[in-house]
């Protein structure tokens, strides 16, 4: 337990300190500066623009920016439902699988083109490699570049001083794309694939074991796949069982490549935001507002996945490991609940052991993660859903003290903050409204086990089953409790949609309202107004977002995981 | 608008090659470049030069005279990996760790509270290729019986191939199932 602690507090430091100078490189490149990499990089920059047709110099503004954000991510939409709706027929399909049903294939694409990266098939058995290439890794690079794009918009609207220009949605989405997230992938692909993940175009490999008997082992492009899967917040797999299996994610080397990945580009982004608004003081007190929420989450998860499962130590099996059912005995219950709470506050929704059997409270923690979804949150999106919950907190100190509320300067009126309940009201009623909706389909179904089968796992667990699904879907993230039985029309549809709408409104609700902060005039700060950039305003925001951002939904997780935590019959 | 579409297809035309082609192939150059053994699964050929197995695959192991891996909730099928899914309150489950729990005290003559419960819960994708050494100790006094050699050889083999933690706290400390048991076949 003390060596696992000791993994788990090394992890997470070494993440913090490598974001720093991560912050710093990705400011640089997204105000048009010079890096070490340029004589690398700025060649294929240039390249990819001047194929787009894209003049560099063009700047937009708020609509015009989410113009071509919208436009481009559907036609990637429609490129891509066409990949793996004809897959059959196309090239590097050794192992012959076929397309891809309509209502799966609705589903994946909108789960990939929305950086969610729910997956309703199993990558073994359900896409080529040609599909796992230019339909998903295609991807999880352009999506998670889009939101690191639309971040980049927002700061920068909220360092502006009565201009409507908020920069160039291709130029930034191409920068993150070729400046940041391709080295770094190829960077952990080479980790990954020495430490044992594998990286051919073979098809499976044919084994006969010691016992005499055929063992089909499914390999493929997977190193590529499991890089950019990580640094995007993707979370994706190329296996089914994703990052617990043994060719996805080899040792513990790779397992502390692989966690670093996942959190490093979100922490990242607040140190790009204080360099790009010079307000390094609020990066840290955005940060450390985050690791205030964090840090216990991850504390509270090791602890209760080291405890075990009461009624397995009833039975007698010596548990001194911890919970261990699907978890990999390399990383053990420790850094098996580091990754579960990194992957969910982080929207990437990559898994190392399985969720669905994790001990009730333990994983009541991958729930909150995804209900809160700003604690550094996805690439990009972390902070624009952070934004949201910054503008109220201003709002309620503001009202508090009887002043204006005011963000860096700038007034924060009735607009701002209609778009700002909309974009925070929206994530819980895409969670609870659907969720109630498929409690009612299954409490009004006659013999619901035979004739929807959705549920492994009955009680408390089948309900927390449904309501994760939905979760993860609202928040973009892309894990599941995965005894959902998911691949149907229902749960294809309707989490395909609820992607969709929860991807856009929270992007494009904190766009417009940048675009509207950016027009108005910095006034400079006296004695008098309300600091950001202060403790007083971290413990507020810390405040805000546990009391509003949880409490909506207590009552769910009183039905769920508390109540299947009491039923075990442990303290 | 019919300019934004324009840009919108060429940008994704030309990022779809980059990405979706470009990219793999170049970490697919720089993977078989570097690490040949592994971009191809980290197979294990026994000298006839046929494929035994993956040393990252768990497989199915059952006779007496090898160590056993943990169970597995997809029947150690590398073709199409899984895990349970089965909920800590779950009846089936826990029926079915009881079940494995009595079986395998009763294979190794022990009582249940000896027994690690790696061996009696399938892991995350159903192909974990470890156990702890506490379930390699268990398994040592039978598979030293059943193949008739002195325990203290098998256990002297089994300390051989347990893997401390990296860097002596990253992950756990484990046994390489298959390759402890090629190792038996060779004593």
């Amino acid at each position: 337990m003390l060596t696992e602690s000791v993994a788990v507090a090394f992890t997470i430091l070494f993440t913090i300190a490598t974001s720093l100078p991560l912050g710093r490189y990705m400011a640089r490149v997204f105000q048009g500066e010079r890096t070490f990499l340029d004589p690398l990089l700025l060649p294929l920059e240039r390249l990819v623009l001047r194929l787009t047709g894209v003049d560099p110099a063009e700047s937009q503004d708020w609509k015009h920016y989410a113009r071509s954000l919208l436009v481009s991510n559907v036609v990637m939409w429609l490129c891509t439902f066409a990949v793996v709706s004809l897959q059959k027929w196309l090239p590097l399909n050794p192992d012959g699988i076929g397309n891809l049903e309509p209502t799966l294939a609705f589903n994946t694409v909108s789960s990939f083109t929305t950086n969610t990266n729910l997956q309703h098939y199993s990558g073994e058995t359900g896409l080529s490699y040609l599909s796992q290439m230019f339909a998903i890794t295609f991807l999880q690079f352009v999506t998670a570049a889009t939101g690191i794009a639309a971040c980049v918009a927002i700061i920068r609207g909220l360092g502006g001083d009565r201009q409507s220009q908020l920069g160039n949605f291709y130029v930034d989405v191409t920068r993150a794309t070729v400046r940041l997230l391709l080295p770094l992938a190829i960077v952990v692909g080479a980790l990954l694939v020495w430490q044992g993940t594998p990286m051919t175009f073979e098809d499976a490999a044919k084994a006969t074991t010691l016992e005499g008997t055929e063992q089909v082992i499914a390999r493929g492009v997977v190193a590529a796949e499991v890089a950019i899967k990580q640094l995007g917040t993707n979370g994706g797999g190329y296996f089914g069982p994703n990052s617990s299996h043994p060719y996805e994610n080899p040792t513990p080397l790779s397992n502390l490549v692989q966690t670093w990945s996942i959190a490093v580009i979100p922490m990242a982004m607040i140190w790009t935001l204080g360099a790009m608004l010079r307000r390094q003081r609020l990066a840290v007190v955005l940060f450390a507002t985050m690791l205030a929420i964090y840090l216990p989450m991850v504390g509270f998860a090791v602890a209760r996945e080291a405890a075990g499962n009461p009624v397995i130590a009833r039975l007698g099996a010596d548990q001194s490991t911890g919970s261990m059912e699907g978890k990999e005995v390399r990383f053990g219950a420790g850094l098996s609940a580091l990754w579960g709470v990194t992957t969910t506050v982080t929207s990437n929704g990559s898994v190392n052991s399985m969720h669905d059997s994790w001990t009730p409270l333990g994983g009541l923690m991958p729930l909150v993660g995804m209900w809160l979804n700003n604690i550094f949150g996805g690439v990009g999106v972390g902070f624009v859903n952070m934004l949201v919950f910054i503008v109220v907190a201003v709002f309620v100190a503001g009202m508090m003290i009887g002043r204006t509320p005011e963000f860096l300067g700038k007034k924060v009126e009735a607009k701002e903050m209609k778009l700002a309940s909309l974009a925070l009201l929206w994530h819980p009623l895409a969670i609870l409204v659907p969720t109630a909706i498929a409690c009612h389909v299954w409490a009004t179904t006659p013999d619901p086990e035979t004739a929807l089968g959705w549920l492994e796992n009955p009680g408390p667990h089948g309900f927390t089953e449904m309501l994760y699904e939905w979760s993860s879907a609202a928040a973009n993230n892309g894990s599941g409790f995965e005894g959902l039985g998911d691949n149907t029309p229902f749960w294809n549809i309707g989490t395909g949609l609820a992607m969709l709408f929860s991807r856009y409104i929270p992007i494009l609700a904190p766009l417009a309202l940048a675009g509207f902060l950016a027009r108005k005039p910095t006034a400079p700060e006296t004695a008098g107004s309300l600091r950001a950039d202060s403790a007083t305003f971290g413990f507020t925001l810390w405040a805000v977002v546990v009391v509003l951002g949880l409490l909506m939904f207590l009552p769910v997780a009183v039905l769920g995981p508390i109540a299947e935590h009491l039923a075990l019959g442990s303290f | 608008m019919l300019n934004e579409v324009r840009k919108g297809i060429r940008f994704t035309a030309v990022t779809m090659l980059l990405l979706g082609g470009g990219y793999p192939l170049v970490s697919w150059g720089i993977a078989q470049l570097l690490f040949p053994a592994q971009a191809e699964g980290s197979l294990i050929r026994n000298r006839s030069g046929h494929v035994v197995g993956s040393r990252l695959i768990a497989q199915a192991f059952t006779r007496p005279e090898f160590f056993h891996p943990r169970p597995s909730g997809v029947d150690y099928n590398a073709a199409s990996t899984g895990g349970t899914n089965y909920g800590p309150s779950n009846p089936d489950h826990l029926k079915a760790v009881g079940e494995r729990l009595d079986a395998r005290a009763r294979l190794e003559g022990v009582s249940p509270a000896q027994v690690p419960s790696e061996l009696v819960t399938a892991s995350g994708a159903g192909l974990d290729p470890h156990i702890p050494p506490a379930a390699a100790a268990l398994q040592a006094p039978r598979v030293a019986q059943a193949r008739g050699v002195p325990l203290e050889r098998v256990q002297a083999l089994v300390r051989a191939h347990t893997e401390p933690p990296t860097f002596g706290f990253l992950g756990r400390e484990r046994v390489n199932v298959l390759e402890l048991n090629l190792a038996l076949e060779e004593l």
